[in-house]
């Protein structure tokens, strides 16, 4: 699944029919092709001004991950300055509620999925001066549990997602000393599993979208030698199908997202070189939509802007040329991260 | 989207469609005005109902729903409990979040807002078994539907045993149900831990699953569920507690310290010498695992001009949690005393107050070594200052290691510690012959299919027998299988390529199990240094490991001794381990794979490092950094806070493009560098590198001066 940020996926067509992996009938050929940067960039500005058809509208309460998502794959694709900062940056800010948590759009309910993206947003265009910081990270900190677990938001739903986004957050705003690191990085082991990979909870099984969570949490806090990365990378690497693609659990379809999760993942544990990269590489540039811009789960499924994300940010870390460079852990531009935390 | 045709939607279907939209888009700004206002009528309540059931994911509609059911509670319990009212209230949100899973039975909110209603303890929760049955019938691998099947079996204090029973049924359903191996894992994990101690039962237990899974991988071999529950099985089975593996000085020998000059021994094995300047004497520990809790109240040093007080022990690792394999102090002999002879040290670990690996298991055996030490008075004169020779790692500078078999130190050094007699528990014996058991069934399997995970687990089965043989477990007499394992995984390699790579690396950490197995086979790699035609002059002892095809390092718990390392022309990405070879003085890994300065992280804490070749590897011709974070940094929070990059900066050399350099090289004192026929190497990198190390004095073969 990569619900991580509560997406809404098999809303529509709930697809309670995930068998083996699919092969596809088309000729090799017939697949390959390279990335149609252009087309891309046309179809996340459109979905960006594009607010009356009917999936824009259900995304609505996520419209902030959305911009995340959109602005992010502008950037590696070097065109950012295609949308006017000015008028995001401002937009996010309303999404702020007094507490210091945003909501995933101008009316809605605070929430740490929210928080994360707009950090991440600002971060982007380098703006996070715009933030209160104080404010901010008090409501992050504010969250965290005794048993160093973080809720979401004032309901307390707890996941392993909001321990990576509040260390994920916290480290951005050089605010990591707000919370207790030593628990928050045992409650994320107390997760772990017989494969080596981690779950939400304490007993949950492990799927590609959490991985990329604790590894990632494990990683910002410079936690990682936890993992055993040789049984979590051979779990990883396995998820790799026939058709190159990956999958998120065992004996489930490929789809694009994962090729974020996991790769992200095997990069972090320095084991990407356990997968096909090539096979890889072509299964993404075959879900694209090559006539109308953006990137699907499958190929020949509908696109949507994050599995557009997904399947850029995939590319960029598979060493696609023409591409920036994303970071694995904090799931922003190596730049962005290196002018964070290097820069100084 | 997930699932849905990217074909274009015909005209009725896109007009349907808007329509719906406009619907759905003025339900949401009607709700969201009730919410706003704080409006809980029945009508607003329906509004955000509907909502919820077209839309599960609007997160605010559910935290209006509880902010209802609060409002509705709260204002009950200002005059009389009425328990009917409370239960009405909160079955209808039952009846909304059932209605939402209908349409998408994957909505975290929808989940969560059950498990907040249930909470409140309230409701009845004999309906949630029977609904989430019908749920698991649906997708017996949907996560949700196990987690709060969890969840249910807490608040009803089901026992693990009944729901031990529930993933029995689920699998004799469907073998591949991963969710259901996996929650057994979890079962039994936890029934492992209730009952302690009770080995005899752990035992009896991993037997019976051993068998059960062995049903489902001979049913369908290629079906991977099974297999990984599988290893799970093999790693309970071989899991021993922390010990102390190996260390430098090994047990048993007697050493000699020389304060001479670099590299001017004479024909010197490092077995018996170790030169220093500072008479720093250096006592490495290898643990089998990254273990914490070593100092000098767990590790007691007793040697004549020591006190055990001031002896640190330091972790070799670049986490900041104190977590490592191997440990390092010094003995260090001040001026007053001088010449030594036989100084006898007796190191011994004890098992309180505890030394624990990092899954929290705490090693419970004492391990004692003991050395003698011979030190020089301090006086000795020594030319001081004398140009060192530059040091070429040319093939015609090696010769082999003339074999003086009967050097009684160099064997001592390839002994690991066994563990004693009275060490040796029974777990072990019944590990050795579950492991013989399974290899059985696994050769049995394989001779009627081809079954990749079929061949890996044999190999890894192999694997964990030679293990339990070197720790000096009774082995009835069973060989180590280095060839048949090196065979598999060449097997392997062929019959599934896209995971070459991982093939190659467990093929290598095999191979250097091979040659680090016996003296024989170590002294095969053993060449002096020097000149050949005065062997018994200027020569060094160097290991060499070139030309392999290694893509991995490991074994080096049988290489604490080595001063001189030769890796070169292999596949080498990551130099993981190499901290804990903390003699090592010259080291070339020049032709290897290595794609960024993070994967040298390892050079920071050898601290005897004089000479690297680097030369020949990927270092700045990748976009993408693997190693990133497994190497101390900013990023990482595992550098100090106030680490001052200034003086460079005023050279002109940006932080930004080599924070890498900065944070491994300012802590190493090389003399000699090899660093061209990398893609980052340019005159800038190079005047920073001279500048970071004052004692570098040859960059690539050139010395500014
Ligand atoms: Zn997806």
């Amino acid at each position: 699944m990569c619900t991580i940020f509560n997406m809404f996926t098999r809303m529509f067509l709930p697809d309670f029919h995930e068998f083996h992996q699919i092969a596809y009938g088309r000729p090799i050929n017939d697949r390959m092709g390279e990335l149609k940067i252009e087309k891309h960039v046309k179809y996340i500005l459109s979905v960006e001004k594009r607010k009356d058809d009917f999936v824009s509208v259900v995304m609505e309460h996520l419209r902030l991950n959305g911009a995340y998502w959109g602005l992010t794959t502008l950037d590696i694709l070097g065109k950012l300055d295609a949308v006017d900062q000015d008028e995001v940056v401002s937009w996010v800010m309303q999404c702020q509620h007094e507490c210091g948590g945003f909501g995933g759009n101008i009316g809605h309910d605070p929430h740490m999925l929210y928080t994360l993206s707009a950090i991440q947003v600002l971060a982007l265009f380098d703006k996070i001066e715009v933030l209160d910081i104080e404010k901010v990270s008090n409501y992050i900190a504010g969250l965290q549990n005794d048993d160093g677990s973080f809720s979401g938001d004032m309901w307390g739903e707890v996941d392993t997602r909001f321990s990576y986004i509040a260390i994920c957050s916290l480290a951005i705003l050089h605010q990591l000393d707000k919370i207790n690191v030593e628990t928050a990085v045992k409650y994320i082991l107390s997760c772990q599993n017989l494969d080596g990979g981690f779950g939400c909870t304490p007993g949950a099984e492990s799927h590609a979208g959490q991985n990329f969570c604790c590894v990632g949490a494990l990683a910002i806090t410079g936690s990682l030698h936890h993992v055993d990365k040789d049984l979590l990378g051979w779990w990883l690497c396995e998820r790799q199908v026939k058709s190159g693609g990956l999958n998120g659990r065992p004996e489930k379809l490929p789809d694009v997202c994962y090729s974020w999760w996991v790769l992200s993942c095997l990069i972090m544990i320095d084991r990407v070189h356990w997968i096909d990269k090539e096979k890889l590489v072509k299964f993404i540039l075959d879900c694209q939509d090559k006539e109308n811009g953006g990137i699907s789960d499958r190929p020949d499924d509908a696109v949507d802007v994050f599995h557009t994300y997904f399947g850029v940010a995939g590319l960029s870390l598979l060493e696609y040329p023409g591409l920036k460079a994303i970071d694995p852990a904090y799931a922003l531009p190596v730049e962005v991260v290196d002018r964070i935390f290097v820069s100084k | 989207m997930h699932g849905i045709s990217r074909k274009t939607p015909s005209r009725e279907e896109q007009d349907a469609t808007a329509l719906k939209a406009a619907e759905l888009r003025d339900l949401q700004s009607q709700f969201l005005h009730l919410h706003h206002n704080k409006i809980y009528t029945k009508e607003a309540l329906e509004t955000s109902a509907k909502l919820l059931e077209v839309n599960p994911e609007h997160y605010t509609g559910w935290n209006y729903r509880k902010l209802a059911v609060q409002y509705f509670l709260n204002h009950q319990s200002e005059t009389e409990v009425d328990s009917e009212y409370i239960q009405s209230v909160l079955n209808e949100e039952l009846k909304v979040v059932e209605n939402a899973l209908k349409k998408n039975f994957k909505s975290y909110g929808a989940w969560y807002h059950r498990k907040w209603v249930l909470s409140k303890g309230h409701s009845s929760t004999d309906k949630e078994l029977r609904l989430l049955g019908k749920f698991q019938k649906l997708d017996s691998r949907n996560f949700h539907a196990w987690n709060y099947r969890r969840f249910i079996t807490m608040l009803k204090k089901i026992s693990d045993e009944d729901e031990l029973q529930y993933t029995t049924d689920m699998i004799y359903n469907n073998f591949s149900n991963y969710s259901a191996w996996h929650n057994r894992s979890v079962l039994l994990s936890h029934l492992f831990e209730k009952r302690g101690k009770g080995h005899c039962h752990k035992e009896s237990v991993l037997e019976e699953e051993f068998e059960f899974v062995r049903n489902a991988l001979f049913t369908d071999p290629d079906d991977q569920s099974g297999w990984f529950y599988h290893l799970w099985l093999l790693d309970q089975t071989v899991k021993l507690e922390p010990f102390l593996l190996s260390s430098w000085p090994p047990h048993g020998s007697s050493l000699y310290l020389s304060v001479d000059d670099y590299l001017d021994g004479r024909n010197l094995l490092p077995s018996v010498h170790f030169q220093s300047k500072d008479r720093m004497f250096p006592l490495i520990l290898y643990f089998s695992e990254a273990v914490e809790g070593v100092n000098s109240s767990t590790v007691t040093v007793e040697c004549e001009y020591y006190a055990n007080d001031n002896v640190i022990w330091r972790p070799l690792s670049s986490n900041k949690f104190g977590f490592a394999q191997a440990w390092l102090t010094y003995l260090n002999f001040p001026d007053e005393v001088h010449y030594l002879k036989d100084c006898p040290v007796k190191i011994v670990v004890a098992p309180f107050p505890g030394i624990v690996s990092s899954s929290g298991i705490s090693c419970s055996k004492t391990s004692h070594i003991e050395f003698s030490l011979c030190v020089p008075s301090h006086d000795r004169g020594h030319a001081e200052g004398q140009t060192m020779p530059r040091i070429s790692w040319k093939d015609e500078k090696f010769y082999p290691h003339a074999t003086q078999s009967q050097d009684a130190s160099l064997h001592n050094s390839l002994q690991r510690l066994k563990i004693t007699e009275e060490g040796k528990s029974k777990t072990s014996d019944w590990s050795m012959k579950t492991i013989a058991n399974e290899i059985a069934h696994c050769r049995e399997l394989l001779s009627s299919t081809n079954c990749k995970i079929g061949k890996l687990t044999l190999a890894r089965l192999l694997m964990a027998q030679n293990k339990l043989i070197s720790y000096g477990i009774p082995n009835d007499g069973i060989e180590v299988h280095y060839e048949e394992i090196l065979g598999l995984y060449h097997d392997l390699m062929k019959l599934d390529p896209t995971h070459i790579c991982y093939y190659e690396d467990e093929y290598s950490l095999v191979q250097l199990k091979q040659v680090t197995s016996s003296m024989e086979s170590i002294l095969k790699y053993c060449h002096q240094y020097g000149d050949s035609t005065s062997p018994s002059m200027d020569s060094s002892f160097c290991l060499r490991l070139n030309d392999l095809s290694l893509s991995r390092i490991g074994s080096v718990e049988q290489l604490l001794w080595i001063q001189m390392l030769d890796l070169s022309h292999n596949k080498i990405r990551s130099i993981e381990g190499l901290e804990a070879l903390q003699l090592l003085s010259c080291l070339n890994l020049s032709n290897n794979k290595f794609c960024s300065f993070a994967a040298l992280d390892p050079l920071r804490m050898l601290k005897s490092l004089k000479v690297l070749d680097i030369s020949y590897n990927e270092i700045g011709a990748h976009t993408v950094d693997t190693r990133r974070y497994l190497c101390s940094s900013p990023m990482t929070h595992t550098v100090e806070n106030d680490w001052n990059f200034k003086e460079f900066t005023n050279a002109g050399v940006e932080m930004i493009n080599h924070w890498d350099v900065f944070f491994i090289f300012r802590d190493v004192n090389l003399i000699q560098l090899d660093i061209t026929g990398n893609a980052v190497v340019n005159d800038q990198l190079k005047l920073f590198l001279f500048k970071l190390m004052p004692s570098l004095k040859w960059l690539d073969g050139e010395n500014p001066n």
